[in-house]
């Protein structure tokens, strides 16, 4: 069952085509990673489907649940979150960091307790409804932080929190808006081998509890070893898709990752995990 | 070279910069001739005065800059959060009680009206630019507005001050809105100059639309707030306050009478404020300020949090135009001018943008001084802008620079000023 | 037909002395990323040392030497002007976050407005005509329309200083010190510029602009007093923005259309709200263009 299908995406950036005729479909239940060499175009595909560009050409449809489908590339950027269930992170980590890690979770929330709040009315004076869905949240919240080990922190602000927990926070702020489909750019970055264990982990929990994952990363010990499904950009077109397997074989990808006799190690970036 | 002639030296040479700068305007001195034509004459004693001042004020500036302190009062922001669970109610007794001190002046209780009125103001515009992050320059807008309203609406269909009131804040809520269409897309500065000119655009209006407004002789004949239709009236008899009470009529009543008015608005504007923080739509607001991007990844439409936040501020600054065309019984554009968004938003910084005590403290510091130095009539403004470039300087982050998270599963802990973002819009 | 031509010649003048002032504010902008609201105030005080400076030379017979010495004499003040201002208010400040170098800056042009209005008193000052007469470039049914001197001065004079300043910032060292710091203030350090001394040489030359700019505002509206520099400065900044602030030729742009607008408006309209034309016509341009006609539009990377 697919979960989201990209078909003949272009983006086009004057003279410049950063995506080329890009199509694959990510499997519901599934993680699929899209991995390339620098400048690929892989954030470009992502900004795509999470609505920070409006693609030249191309379609994009998620399926938040099934039998249920919605057209990405014209919604405005909040409602692909609200309406397709696509959640992301960001390269550059984008938290609240003068709020607490409770208050970024809470903040993720925020469509679900806004309608509760019956235009804000019920909410200001405090009423029945509006308790129950605070409570709710609260107890989302509570979950996604234990789940990601910060639930000791709960009350620091998010800028003062290490390296490591702020990435697992922004992940944990994504799950609490209930996504069906979660993209992640390069959650890896950055982190020691321990540290990108404890990733995995999380995010093969994060798949057994329904929601599909869609990542960019150039760690291959993380891909390599969670993934279901990977894409391979390079200049903007596919140039290859399949299994982990398949595609460490695959000698198109060989090239454009090695080129024409590289230094380093010319086995380091098909290798089986580091981790 | 010891310290001191390095300090000499140093001082020597800004006092030759002041002497070109003081030279032209305190030096010299246009005038008029007999004949209409310009003159100029010299004041060298204020001109040497003024050089002389300078050069011993850096020569100060100098020494006392080896010996103190790295910050100003480094712990005042915390300590006066920490003391504000006391603080903040302290004041509130105060400000109940104190029209009912025996013998109290009434300038005092005038004082106070104009304060709570900032207050009240800075409260509205805290919204914008302290929780969403919105730099709005043009505050004095929606405060015109409520004003304006109040004093067409009561003149021409004969609406009392609390019937008006409720409409003076949706009209300015409306405008609020209108403005917030065209800046949704801009950055920051762009937002500011946008929001200066629709402040502008206002007052301009005001001034030429006679017949509407009166223009620039304004508009008067507003009623007085009632209090559940008894009047405040000197004339005494019934259907007034002191008939009713078989009391005799005195100002003070009146008077204190308006004073609990603006602290009950007032107090409604924070009530709602705080009980918004902690909703989704205060918390909203404040992501907003944080990172917008992250804002619209998370589903939240941002177009609609920043019309509320300024539709919200807005209706807030409309019902302090309201009381103060009711106070006053006489409006006119000179009241509404750029000065006054100035100084809200200058009360709004200095308090520490997003704290509700602050924005008290500030009013007080900012309002109450000057109007203590009224004697000091044309120097007024200049001591005011010197103040706030001054307290620019001294403390940039305000009075209260931490913020207190809405909610927590543990203790909550106030956060620090780097961390807190000042928003992009 | 000839009445337009007049709005045209008075609007473009008009234009020509905002945009002078709005590039000093672009120029700062670009360079420190904030809003130096005091410099409509350095307008003002560039034409009061302009009107003293002429006052003190009133026995000369000789024009363009008074005139040559005010404005040497206003642009070396305005100078040490607004160096001493972003030393004073906006150096302490710079890195802070951005309310309060904005305040700092309102306190500036507060303070600038009650210096000059304590010390020179609240009146308007005025001087007569030092530049009489213009020619005559066509005449329909009465209607006269003519380009004065005092017009053509003005629009020669500041193409020509625009024209010396673009080759300021474009060819010498200084300019590409001054462009390199505003791209990236810790590369520039890095990289050996002094970026202190810079800051405070586009200070120095974007008030020596305002100063120039305001000596032609004296002469040719003959009156002035310690306000006109708010006024301006809405105006200047206005046009900066609209020409998208950061541009050069933005500002020169802005500034143009600006006294363009209220030209016309005043011409074919209500002299009452031109300034009420020209916000409306900012918001509704920045509507559609968020960052001015010729600004760089910030993509901020996700």
């Amino acid at each position: 069952m697919t979960v989201l299908s990209v078909t003949d995406l272009t983006m086009r950036f004057g003279g410049l085509t950063a995506v080329n005729d890009v199509s694959f479909a990510a499997e519901r239940g599934q993680i699929t990673a899209v991995i390339g060499p620098n400048g690929a175009g892989k954030t470009t595909l992502f900004n795509c489907i999470t609505g920070f560009y409006k693609p030249t050409v191309g379609s994009i449809v998620m399926s938040p649940e099934v039998g249920k489908i919605v057209q990405l590339e014209k919604l405005p950027g909040h409602a692909i979150a609200r309406k397709g269930k696509v959640a992301r992170t960001f390269q550059n980590i984008r938290l609240f960091s003068g709020m607490t890690a409770l208050e970024n979770l809470l903040v993720a929330q925020h469509n679900a307790l806004q309608a509760a709040t019956g235009f804000g009315v019920l909410g200001v004076l405090g009423i029945g409804r509006y308790r129950a869905a605070e409570r709710r949240a609260m107890a989302l919240a509570k979950y996604w932080l234990e789940q990601t080990d910060l639930i000791d922190r709960a009350d620091d602000p998010a800028g003062a929190l290490p390296y490591g927990a702020q990435r697992r926070l922004e992940i944990a702020r994504a799950m609490c808006t209930e996504p069906a489909l979660l993209c992640l750019d390069e959650p890896a970055a950055g982190l020691n081998p321990r540290e990108s264990a404890v990733l995995n982990d999380l995010l093969l929990k994060i798949r057994a509890g329904g929601c599909s994952l869609l990542l960019i990363e150039h760690d291959m010990g993380v891909v390599m070893k969670i993934s279901d499904h990977i894409i391979v950009l390079d200049h903007g077109k596919k140039i290859a898709d399949g299994t982990p397997a398949q595609i460490r074989a695959d000698a198109a990808v060989i090239a454009a990752y090695l080129g024409e006799g590289d230094e380093d190690d010319p086995d380091a970036p098909l290798a089986e995990g580091a981790a | 070279m010891s310290p001191f002639v390095e300090d000499l030296k140093d001082a020597a040479s800004v006092a030759f910069f002041a002497f070109l700068i003081f030279g032209p305007f305190i030096g010299l001195q246009l005038g008029d001739s007999m004949s209409g034509n310009l003159t100029l004459s010299s004041r060298p004693e204020a001109l040497a005065l003024a050089v002389g001042l300078t050069f011993l004020a850096r020569l100060a500036l100098l020494s006392w800059g080896r010996h103190r302190p790295a910050k100003i009062a480094p712990g005042l922001g915390a300590k006066v959060q920490k003391g504000g669970k006391f603080i903040a109610p302290a004041l509130l007794v105060f400000a109940v009680l104190m029209p009912l001190a025996p013998g109290l002046p009434n300038a005092y209780i005038d004082l106070g009206v104009l304060i709570m009125t900032y207050v009240m103001l800075g409260w509205g515009l805290n919204i914008v630019v302290g929780l969403a992050g919105l730099l709005d320059l043009g505050y004095v807008a929606f405060y015109a507005v409520g004003a304006y309203s109040f004093a067409l609406i009561s003149t021409n269909f004969g609406f009392g001050f609390w019937e008006c009131l409720p409409l003076a804040g949706i009209l300015a809520a409306c405008w609020g809105m209108f403005l917030g269409f065209p800046v949704l897309r801009l950055r920051g500065d762009y937002l500011a100059i946008v929001t200066l000119a629709f402040g502008e655009i206002i007052r301009l209006v005001i001034t030429n639309w006679v017949s509407l407004t009166g223009g620039p002789n304004g508009m008067l004949g507003m009623p007085q707030p009632t209090l559940f239709g008894l009047r405040f009236s000197m004339a005494g008899g019934p259907g007034t306050f002191a008939g009713f009470f078989g009391i005799s009529p005195t100002p003070g009543q009146r008077d204190a009478f308006l004073y609990y008015v603006i602290l009950a608005l007032a107090l409604l504007t924070n009530w709602v404020t705080l009980r918004l923080r902690k909703q989704p739509l205060g918390r909203a607001w404040e992501a907003l300020r944080e990172d917008e991007i992250a804002c619209r990844s998370l589903g939240i439409n941002v177009r609609n949090t920043k019309l509320t936040a300024f539709a919200t501020g807005a209706f807030f600054g409309g019902f302090a135009g309201c009381f103060f065309a009711a106070r006053q019984g006489f409006i006119s554009p000179d009241s509404f001018t750029f000065i006054e968004s100035a100084t809200v938003l200058a009360i709004v910084v200095l308090g520490g943008a997003g704290s509700q005590l602050g924005v008290v403290l500030a009013a007080c510091v900012m309002i109450g001084v000057p109007q203590m130095l009224q004697s000091l009539q044309i120097y007024r403004m200049l001591i005011f802008g010197i103040a706030l470039v001054v307290i620019m300087i001294v403390r940039p982050r305000g009075f209260i620079s931490t913020r207190r998270p809405t909610v927590s599963l543990g203790k909550a802990k106030a956060i620090g000023a780097a961390l807190i973002s000042q928003g992009k819009g | 037909m000839a009445y337009a031509l007049q709005q045209l010649i008075n609007g473009l003048t008009l234009g020509m002395i905002y945009g002078l002032i709005a590039v000093g504010y672009t120029m700062v902008y670009g360079i420190i990323g904030m809003i130096n609201f005091a410099h409509g105030d350095v307008f003002m005080i560039g034409a009061f040392v302009g009107i003293i400076v002429l006052t003190a030379l009133a026995g000369i017979t000789s024009i363009p030497l008074a005139l040559l010495a005010a404005f040497i004499f206003s642009a070396c003040i305005c100078a040490v002007y607004g160096f001493s201002i972003e030393r004073v208010a906006y150096r302490p400040l710079r890195g802070s976050f951005r309310l309060a170098p904005l305040i700092s800056a309102i306190g500036m042009s507060i303070l600038l407005e009650n210096y000059v209005q304590v010390s020179q008193g609240a009146l308007e000052r005025a001087i007569p005509n030092l530049i009489p007469g213009g020619i005559t470039l066509m005449n329909e049914d009465g209607f006269v329309v003519q380009l004065s001197w005092m017009q053509l001065a003005i629009i020669v004079v500041t193409l020509t200083v625009l024209a010396v300043f673009t080759y300021i910032v474009t060819k010498t060292p200084l300019g590409r010190a001054m462009r390199a710091v505003e791209q990236d203030a810790k590369m520039a350090a890095l990289l050996g510029i002094d970026t202190n001394r810079t800051i405070s040489i586009t200070f120095i030359i974007g008030s020596a602009l305002a100063a120039f700019a305001g000596v032609m505002f004296l002469l040719y509206y003959g009156v002035i007093d310690f306000y006109i520099g708010f006024n301006a400065g809405i105006k200047a900044f206005t046009a900066a923005v609209l020409g998208g602030i950061g541009s050069l030729p933005g500002a020169v742009l802005g500034g143009l259309l600006i006294g363009l607008i209220e030209a016309f408006w005043s011409g074919y309209a209500t002299v009452a709200y031109k300034d009420a034309a020209v916000y409306s016509i900012l918001a509704i341009v920045l509507m559609f263009m968020p960052s001015g006609l010729l600004g760089r539009h910030e993509v901020e990377k996700v």
